[in-house]
C-alpha cells in the first residue's frame, strides 16, 4: 500500500531567513530545501532573498550565488551548467527539472527548490540515487551480439536503423522523469522506472543488438514494465524534451507483437 | 568491512524521503489519471447497487416496490448521477486509454487536447443520459 504521507523524520519544518544586502530592488525569495545528516534534525526550508540584478538568469545561478556568498554549508549537485550532464536534477516550482536550464524568470513567486522526489536525502538537494543505478544496471546497458562483426570490424546501420534510436540516445539519466512518476513514487522497490525503460526501449530498438528476445524477456514481469499506468508526468517533465511514455508504450507493444 | 556495511545501512534508513505528493504541482493528466481509478472503484461499487435492484426484481413486487423508492428518493438520484458521470468519464478516459496502448497521442500538445476532450465528451454524455432518461 502506498504511503502518501511522509515519514516523522522527513517532515519538512521552518527554516532561516536570509536577507538580500541593503538598497536590493529586485529582490526574489528562493525557499531551498535543507537536510543536515550531523544535526539530527528535521529537513527545513530555509529562504533566501536573491538581488536579481546581481545574478545570473538560471536558478543554477542563483544556488551557486547562495553557495558562493551567503551560506557555503548549501550542498548541490552540479557540473556541466549546460544540461548535458544530467547532476543538477532537481524539484522546481513543483516540477522536476536541471537547475541550469531553469530561467528564473519563468518562475511566478517564490522559487522553491527541492530534491528529486520520494527520495532518500543524503544532503540537502542531494538524493541517494543507488537504487535507479542498480535498476538501470538490471537491464545491462550495454550491446549484446553473439555474432562476430564483420569484416573490419564495425557493425553498421542504415540512416533508417540508425533514426530509431533518436529520442532515446539524448538521455543524461538525471532521473527527472523517474522521480517525477507517481507509479515509481509507490513502487519503486519493483518497477523500473520511466529513465531506466526509456534506456531499455534504446538498447531493443538497437538494430545492432542482438538480445532483443532477451531484454523483452526479462521486462515482462507486472512491475518492471507493466506499473506505467500512463499518468505522463514524465514525458511533461523531461528537460530534455524526450518521450519516456511513449517509449515505455513502444516496448508495451513490441511485447504484444511478438507473441501474435 | 562489516561494520562499515552496517554503518551504511542504518545510515541509509534513517535518511529522511524527500517530499512528493506534498510539493509536485498538480497537472491536468495527472488529475485525470486518479480520476480514472477513482471513478473505475466507483462503478464497481455501483455495480453492486444495480445486482440489487435487479435481484429485487426478480424477488418479487413488494421487494421491488421498496427497491424502485430507495433508489427513486433524492439521495438515490444523486447517487445515480454520480455513477453516471463515473461512468462516462471512465468510457471516454478508457478510450483515450486505448490510443495511447496503440502507441498513439504521446506529445505533451496532444495529451493537453486529449485531456480536454475526453472531459467535454464526458460531460455532454452525461447531460444528454439525463436529458433521454428523464423524458422517457
Amino acid at each position: 500500500m502506498a504511503e502518501f504521507n511522509l515519514p516523522p523524520n522527513s517532515r519538512v519544518k521552518e527554516g532561516k531567513t536570509f536577507r538580500a544586502p541593503a538598497g536590493a530592488k529586485n529582490i526574489k525569495v528562493f525557499k531551498v530545501y535543507r537536510y543536515d545528516p550531523d544535526s539530527g534534525e528535521n529537513p527545513r526550508l530555509d529562504s533566501y532573498e536573491i538581488d536579481l540584478d546581481n545574478c545570473g538568469p538560471m536558478v543554477l545561478d542563483a544556488l551557486l550565488k547562495i553557495k558562493n556568498e551567503i551560506d557555503s554549508t548549501l550542498t548541490l549537485r552540479r557540473s556541466c551548467r549546460e544540461g548535458i550532464c544530467g547532476s543538477c536534477s532537481m524539484n522546481i516550482d513543483g516540477l522536476n527539472t536541471l537547475a541550469c536550464l531553469k530561467p528564473i524568470e519563468d518562475i511566478k513567486g517564490d522559487a522553491t527548490v527541492y530534491p528529486l522526489p520520494h527520495m532518500p536525502v543524503v544532503k540537502d538537494l542531494v538524493p541517494d540515487l543507488t537504487v535507479p543505478y542498480a535498476q538501470y544496471a538490471s537491464i545491462e546497458p550495454w550491446m549484446q551480439a553473439d555474432t562476430p562483426a564483420p569484416g573490419k570490424g564495425e557493425r553498421l546501420q542504415s540512416p533508417e536503423e540508425r533514426a530509431k534510436l533518436d529520442g532515446l540516445w539524448e538521455c543524461i539519466l538525471c532521473f527527472c522523469c523517474q522521480t517525477s512518476c507517481p507509479s515509481y513514487w509507490w513502487n519503486g522497490d519493483r518497477y523500473l522506472g520511466p529513465a531506466i525503460l526509456l534506456q531499455a526501449s534504446r538498447w531493443i530498438n538497437d538494430s545492432r543488438d542482438e538480445a532483443t528476445g532477451t531484454r523483452l524477456d526479462n521486462l515482462e514481469d507486472p512491475f518492471k514494465l507493466y506499473r506505467c499506468h500512463t499518468i505522463m508526468n514524465c514525458t511533461n517533465t523531461c528537460p530534455k524534451g524526450l518521450n519516456p511514455a511513449k517509449a515505455i508504450a513502444d516496448i508495451k507493444q513490441k511485447m504484444i507483437k511478438r507473441v501474435l | 568491512m562489516e561494520s562499515c556495511r552496517e554503518a551504511r545501512a542504518m545510515k541509509s534508513q534513517s535518511r529522511p524521503l524527500s517530499p512528493h505528493l506534498q510539493i509536485y504541482k498538480f497537472t491536468l493528466h495527472m488529475a485525470m489519471s486518479i480520476s480514472h481509478r477513482i471513478t473505475g472503484v466507483a462503478l464497481a461499487v455501483g455495480t453492486i447497487v444495480l445486482m440489487y435492484w435487479l435481484a429485487s426484481a426478480a424477488h418479487g413486487k413488494e421487494a421491488y416496490e421498496t427497491a424502485a423508492s430507495v433508489i427513486g428518493s433524492w439521495f438515490g438520484y444523486l447517487l445515480i448521477f454520480g455513477w453516471s458521470a463515473a461512468l462516462f468519464y471512465h468510457l471516454c478516459n478508457g478510450i483515450r486509454h486505448l490510443f495511447w496502448d496503440a502507441g498513439q497521442g504521446f506529445e505533451i500538445e496532444q495529451i493537453k487536447k486529449s485531456g480536454i476532450v475526453v472531459l467535454g465528451a464526458a460531460a455532454a454524455l452525461t447531460v444528454l443520459a439525463w436529458i433521454l432518461g428523464l423524458a422517457i
